[in-house]
């Protein structure tokens, strides 16, 4: 009976489309907004993930997240070294400094300053130079879709196209030189803003003068020792904030989910993707069901137990849901595939499409609910009237 | 015209339907349908009707028996207990000696299942499905292969002469041609009790004489028990007994189809 079920969905063809298309849309919405909310909360952290070398980043207790920038001490670096099962302490500065761009505008930029000896922490990849070479005087690392485009120097040719920063072109940063010796390919943050890497040293020459400058200390835990223990030792012992990688990440989403109205714009995407999903489908599916309520009763007439139209119902509904949710998560992925190499965040784990298949589950359920009903309910006497 | 007591049941007598078939009556076996006392009431209180108002009926097995009475007399009723589709209120169905009443729902959906074929006024094949799918839901319902009941439906094809049409869709056919897959449909199984609604009445003449015909045809020589619910009088003719229904009773039961055909003029 199962094919026959198959036959009266595939066989109105119409109304299998329609439901089709209202599975396909709502599945489509909750995932592609879903991928930009994932990749913005993403973005957030895009300095913890490039920065990841460490286990564990020790920060003033007042931080809320990572661009939220309260420096320590430099002394405090030694205080962390001095911690039994640190394998490892060095400095990372983060901060914003404004660069003049050849054309006159300036341009502000995240600049983050590694530790001097190791270079810990610089890009996760290089498209041009390499790491090392920031040991040369006044150097920096630009990161590669800035250096295409917001630090790109002018076209000579009015209205040509700017030309991409290279490997040997200077910047002023805050009043002082600085010469590109490499560009990285760092992970776009929320802000957007320009990544600029350097040594620790540098970077505090570059900025203002400030008492405290030390953003924060990268720690790996020495051999052997367990993490969570030490990052607990260190929270006792300096009465700073310590948190693993995964910690702060966490708590750098919670700091915007809190904070910013972005998980209520797409959450309200989503709800309004899974309402109108739910409600095409929904009516498109009982409206089969109507149509074919005759055939459902003359079935159950010639002996089609409650079971089997059951069957049947949750089948139908089912097939559409997988047809759908596939098309959906497939337009969804072209459309991610094809914004690969644009500003516009996209991230889609497989969690994501899990929560999706269980939205259309939840779509199909409440659908076939409302068809199973009427089918059950139905009286096989209706085949006689007419 | 001979008519006889309506509320005796048993009087069958000799049954023959004017040359067009050879009924198939088994005298003393056991009969297919006896309903005594049925009763059907719709809605309550000021608004009920009285479907029925204590029916006798009986059929026996291989009998062809046709239900006729102005429209609202309550054939379908009677018709939808018999095949059980539709519970009655009080007095006894039993259709091949089970007793519909005592029967649970689940009980009586399988009874259908094995026991009644039916064909409708407006057919209800499945616009989706091919004539061979069509006939063969009966044998699938009952949890034949696919396979197997495609291949059984295209042999019952051929009997009821649309052999090359087992894989055309229900609305590419005619009338009459639907009719003879419903008909197909409800012999698959072969069930013991076969109910018709207004089996003619959305055909023309000819085409509606040549499907009666064929139903005595396909179904009375295998000793399967008809009762068709009709108003069109040129199919009496093919009764064995015509019950006349009024007001939710059987009024009278003619056993001379052709008789009560002549009467309404439907037989030179």
């Amino acid at each position: 009976m199962m094919s026959v079920a198959l036959k009266m969905l595939f066989g109105d063809r119409a109304k299998y489309f329609g439901i089709v298309m209202g599975v396909t849309l709502a599945s489509m919405v909750i995932t592609q907004q879903g991928a930009i909310f994932i990749g913005i909360m993403t973005r957030t952290y895009g300095t913890v993930t490039d920065t990841g070398q460490g286990d564990i980043w020790v920060m003033d207790p007042k931080v809320q997240q990572i661009e939220d920038i309260k420096p320590m001490q430099d002394t405090e670096l030694f205080r962390v070294r001095g911690i039994q099962g640190v394998g490892w302490a060095l400095p990372l500065y983060k901060g914003l400094i404004r660069a003049r761009l050849d054309n006159g505008q300036f341009q502000n930029c995240n600049i983050l300053g590694l530790d001097d000896a190791t270079l810990t922490g610089g890009p996760p990849g290089m498209a041009q130079g390499a790491l090392a070479d920031l040991r040369r005087a006044d150097a920096i690392i630009v990161d590669e879709i800035s250096a295409n485009t917001r630090l790109a120097k002018p076209s000579p040719e009015p209205g040509g196209k700017p030309i991409p920063l290279k490997v040997g072109d200077t910047l002023e940063l805050n009043d002082h030189r600085a010469v590109v010796v490499g560009i990285g390919r760092s992970t776009r943050t929320f802000q957007s803003l320009p990544v600029i890497h350097t040594t620790y040293g540098r970077a505090t020459t570059f900025v203002p003068k400030e008492r405290k400058l030390l953003s924060f200390v990268l720690v790996k835990a020495a051999p052997g020792v367990d993490v969570e223990s030490l990052r607990r030792r260190i929270e006792l012992t300096t009465g700073l904030a310590a948190l693993t990688n995964q910690q702060f990440k966490d708590k750098t989403v919670d700091y915007f989910i809190k904070n910013t109205g972005i998980p209520i714009n797409f959450g309200i995407a989503v709800g309004l993707g899974f309402l109108i999903g739910t409600v095409i489908t929904g009516f498109m599916f009982y409206n089969f069901t109507l149509d074919n309520l005759r055939y459902f009763g003359t079935l159950k007439a010639m002996g089609a137990s409650d079971a089997t139209l059951l069957s049947m119902v949750i089948l139908q509904s089912l097939v559409v849901g997988a047809i759908g949710c596939g098309l959906g998560i497939g337009i969804a992925s072209f459309f991610g595939a094809r914004m690969a190499n644009t500003p516009l965040a996209f991230t889609m784990p497989w969690q994501l499409l899990a929560v999706a298949a269980i939205a259309v589950a939840i779509i199909c359920v409440l659908s076939a609910m409302l068809s199973i009903r009427k089918v059950i309910s139905l009286e096989p006497a209706v085949v006689f009237k007419g | 015209m001979s008519s006889t007591n309506a509320n005796h049941p048993e009087s069958n007598g000799a049954i023959h339907a004017s040359g067009r078939a050879t009924p198939s009556v088994t005298p003393g076996a056991t009969p297919a349908v006896v309903c005594r006392g049925v009763t059907k009431t719709y809605g309550n209180g000021t608004s009920a009707v009285f479907a029925l108002r204590g029916v006798d009926l009986s059929v026996a097995p291989g009998e062809l028996l046709m239900l006729v009475g102005p429209s609202g007399c309550g054939k379908t009723t009677l018709i939808s207990i018999v095949a059980g589709v539709l519970d009655h209120d009080e007095g006894d169905c039993v259709v091949y000696g089970r007793n519909l009443k005592s029967m649970s729902n689940a009980e009586r959906t399988e009874f259908r299942g094995k026991t009644v074929g039916f064909v409708f006024q407006s057919f209800n094949l499945i616009p989706t499905l091919t004539v061979a799918e069509n006939i063969a839901v009966p044998l699938l319902i009952a949890g034949s292969s696919r396979a197997e009941a495609i291949e059984r439906s295209r042999d019952i094809l051929g009997r009821v002469g649309l052999g090359d049409r087992w894989n055309s869709r229900p609305a590419n056919l005619s009338g009459g041609q639907q009719q003879r897959v419903a008909i197909a449909r409800s012999l698959i199984h072969h069930p013991r009790l076969i109910v018709c609604d207004e089996p003619t009445s959305a055909l023309d003449h000819k085409t509606g004489h040549d499907v009666m015909q064929l139903m005595r045809e396909v179904a009375l020589s295998s000793g399967q028990s008809l009762i068709v619910v009709t108003h069109d009088a040129r199919i009496f003719e093919f009764a064995d007994r015509i019950a006349r229904m009024d007001d939710g009773k059987i009024e009278s039961i003619d056993t001379s189809g052709r008789a009560l055909a002549a009467s309404h003029g439907a037989v030179p």
